[in-house]
């Protein structure tokens, strides 16, 4: 009898040895379908390749959890999401400057947050040089967040359900700072935008064309705008001054490299998305494309380290600039800005 | 019958235990063990005393500190023979307000007597554009710039009577890895052959470092603070640099 048990026991014990070396990969839902980060075929090789951060559907959920959580802000008024708005293409709509905590204006433009993961310095000046290390330039900002990690590590610490939303995304109670990056960068490498009209024009996606009028502008933009636009981001990441002021009232590219040619410079940003990200250039002075066009035209100021292909400005007549316009609004991608993967839920 | 019922069942369990268990026995034959390492910081000679003390820069210029912490990175040992050994991910922050972090643990180092050991003061250029770190390298340590990738290397806070800076304040934030500011400095030492570092099985030695807080401001360039007194990288970040790179550490003695 004793022997009877004991052989018993000890089959149940493997059984339960069993499912412990077995990983519990079908307690995720069944009706969930598992995210993954696709290259478009239009695209080049990405910088970030979620190697030493593997995408999942909880580690996503919990970054843009945080992403639009005001809660982590110094006055609970602030998310990321407050400045990087879906409907605005994730920039901050009608804002020259970001608005920040205790009514705080920023310095300069929000950038919009779109295909970050091809992205390998970030903000304005290129001041950062990792995706992942991105959002602690804004919340240790004082006119933006105006926090600092360690305030957020003890907030998140105590804050249902985040310490579960941790243990699901990765594996443990577990919070740092770390991994609240890591969570987040899930969120914000995973917001690309590749399906506009223009992308599925050069795709050759569903018999989808360029009308006379964007095809005319796609032709000029070719000609006067893609040396610093380069498809297929509509910017080669290069850090430009643009003739805006004789002299700029906002040092851009020196701060961080403390090279006084480079005062003034701001990165070329992309055009992906233009028709709702205005206003426009770094401190969001032009409210419309026509404001934008017409600087290029005849606004180009003379400052010391203006870009070579400025010199002259771009000359552009009034039909040319309809044209260039109505191409620009082909880079609207509908189905990024609509997608409820990124929305606050 | 019953006794092969019951040995099945014992090997059923026996061989999932072993197939659970993860392989330790990966290790060659070379032994492994631990030394640690004393950093006993001070200024020109006396134990460093937080905002209490005053001490003299080498201008003779008054000057309290407040904060005073440095990277100390990718630690290598080299033997009489010429063959050397890095130790893997040696990432530590010295911070003068915590005892704890002034004596670092070195684990599973390969036996045998070492007479030089290297480091690099601050974080080498890989890491500082690398995403987010934890441990010495999490930025809730406050050694981490948001607003421009990379690790403040050394951080000395404090006042000067001299400083024109508001409240009299001294704000040197060593950092930057890009020529011509680049301020990555490696610091070298040889350790006595008669007395070398002896990682042992049974014995575990302990290196005891001097580092003068003061080193910062003399040396190559003697810093007054009526002209500087604050710094987050650049040119004058490199000044500091270039001082403390052969005065900042000194191997004092070593217990075997």
């Amino acid at each position: 009898m004793l022997r009877k048990i004991t052989v018993f026991a000890m089959l149940a014990l493997s059984i339960a040895l069993m499912y412990a070396c077995s990983k519990s990969e079908d307690e995720v839902s069944q009706q969930e379908t598992k995210l993954a980060f696709t290259v478009p075929s239009n695209f080049p090789t990405p910088a970030y390749n979620f190697e030493d951060n593997k995408l999942s559907n909880a580690g996503f959920a919990l970054g843009k959890k945080l992403f639009y959580d005001a809660r982590l802000s110094a006055d609970k008024s602030v998310s990321c999401g407050s400045c990087h708005q879906q409907f605005a293409a994730f920039t901050q709509l009608d804002h020259k400057v970001s608005h920040g905590i205790n009514n705080c204006q920023g310095k300069r433009n929000t950038p919009p947050l779109v295909n970050l993961a091809w992205q390998k310095a970030f903000f304005w000046d290129g001041g950062v040089k990792n995706i992942e290390t991105s959002p602690l330039n804004a919340i240790t900002d004082a006119c933006e967040m105006g926090t600092d990690i360690q305030t957020i590590v003890t907030f998140l610490k105590a804050t249902a359900p985040y310490p579960d939303m941790f243990k699901q995304a990765f594996g443990s109670t577990e919070i740092n700072s770390q991994l609240i990056l890591k969570s987040i960068t899930q969120f914000t490498a995973m917001l690309v935008s590749a399906n506009s009209k223009y992308d599925q024009v050069i795709r050759k996606e569903n018999g989808v064309a360029f009308t006379a009028s964007e095809q005319a502008g796609y032709t000029l933009f070719k000609e006067k705008c893609s040396s610093c636009h380069a498809e297929p981001f509509f910017t080669d990441f290069s850090y430009r001054s643009n003739g805006l002021d004789l002299l700029s009232a906002d040092e851009g590219r020196s701060h961080i490299t403390s090279v006084q040619t480079d005062f003034g410079k701001f990165r070329v940003p992309t055009l992906r998305n233009i028709e709702y990200t205005s206003p426009y250039m770094h401190d969001g002075r032009f409210y419309s494309l026509d404001e934008v066009l017409n600087h290029y035209d005849s606004g180009v100021k003379a400052a010391e380290n203006l870009d070579a292909s400025l010199k002259n400005g771009i000359p552009l007549n009034s039909t040319q600039k309809e044209q260039i316009k109505a191409f620009l609004k082909t880079l609207t991608d509908h189905e990024f800005i609509k997608n409820t993967l990124f929305s606050e839920s | 019958m019953k006794l092969t019922t019951y040995l099945l069942a014992l090997l059923c369990s026996a061989l999932l235990l072993t197939s659970c268990k993860k392989d330790n026995n990966e290790t060659t034959a070379e032994t492994k063990s631990t030394f640690t390492i004393e950093f006993d910081n001070q200024v020109n000679g006396s134990t460093l005393a937080l905002n209490t003390t005053t001490y003299k820069n080498a201008k003779g210029e008054d000057f309290k500190i407040n904060v005073f912490k440095y990277y100390v990175s990718n630690i290598k040992l080299s033997k009489a023979d010429g063959s050397s050994y890095l130790i893997p991910e040696s990432y530590f922050l010295i911070d003068a307000s915590k005892a704890e972090s002034t004596n670092i643990t070195l684990k599973d180092v390969p036996t045998g007597d070492y007479t030089k050991i290297e480091y690099t003061i601050g974080v080498d250029y890989a890491r500082n554009f690398a995403g987010a770190q934890t441990g010495a390298l999490d930025p809730i340590n406050g050694m981490f710039w948001t607003w421009n990738s990379g690790y403040i290397f050394v951080k000395l806070e404090g006042t000067s009577p001299q400083s024109t800076a508001a409240n009299n304040a001294l704000t040197f934030h060593i950092g930057g890895v890009v020529d011509p500011n680049n301020t990555i400095r490696t610091f070298a030492t040889e350790i006595n052959a008669a007395n070398p570092l002896r990682v042992r099985t049974d014995s575990k030695p302990k290196m005891h470092f001097i580092v003068n807080a003061a080193a910062l401001f003399t040396g190559k360039t003697d810093v007054s603070f009526a002209t500087l007194n604050f710094t987050m990288g650049g040119p004058n970040s490199v000044i500091v640099a270039n001082n403390y790179t052969s005065g900042l550490f000194r191997l004092d003695h070593i217990h075997n």
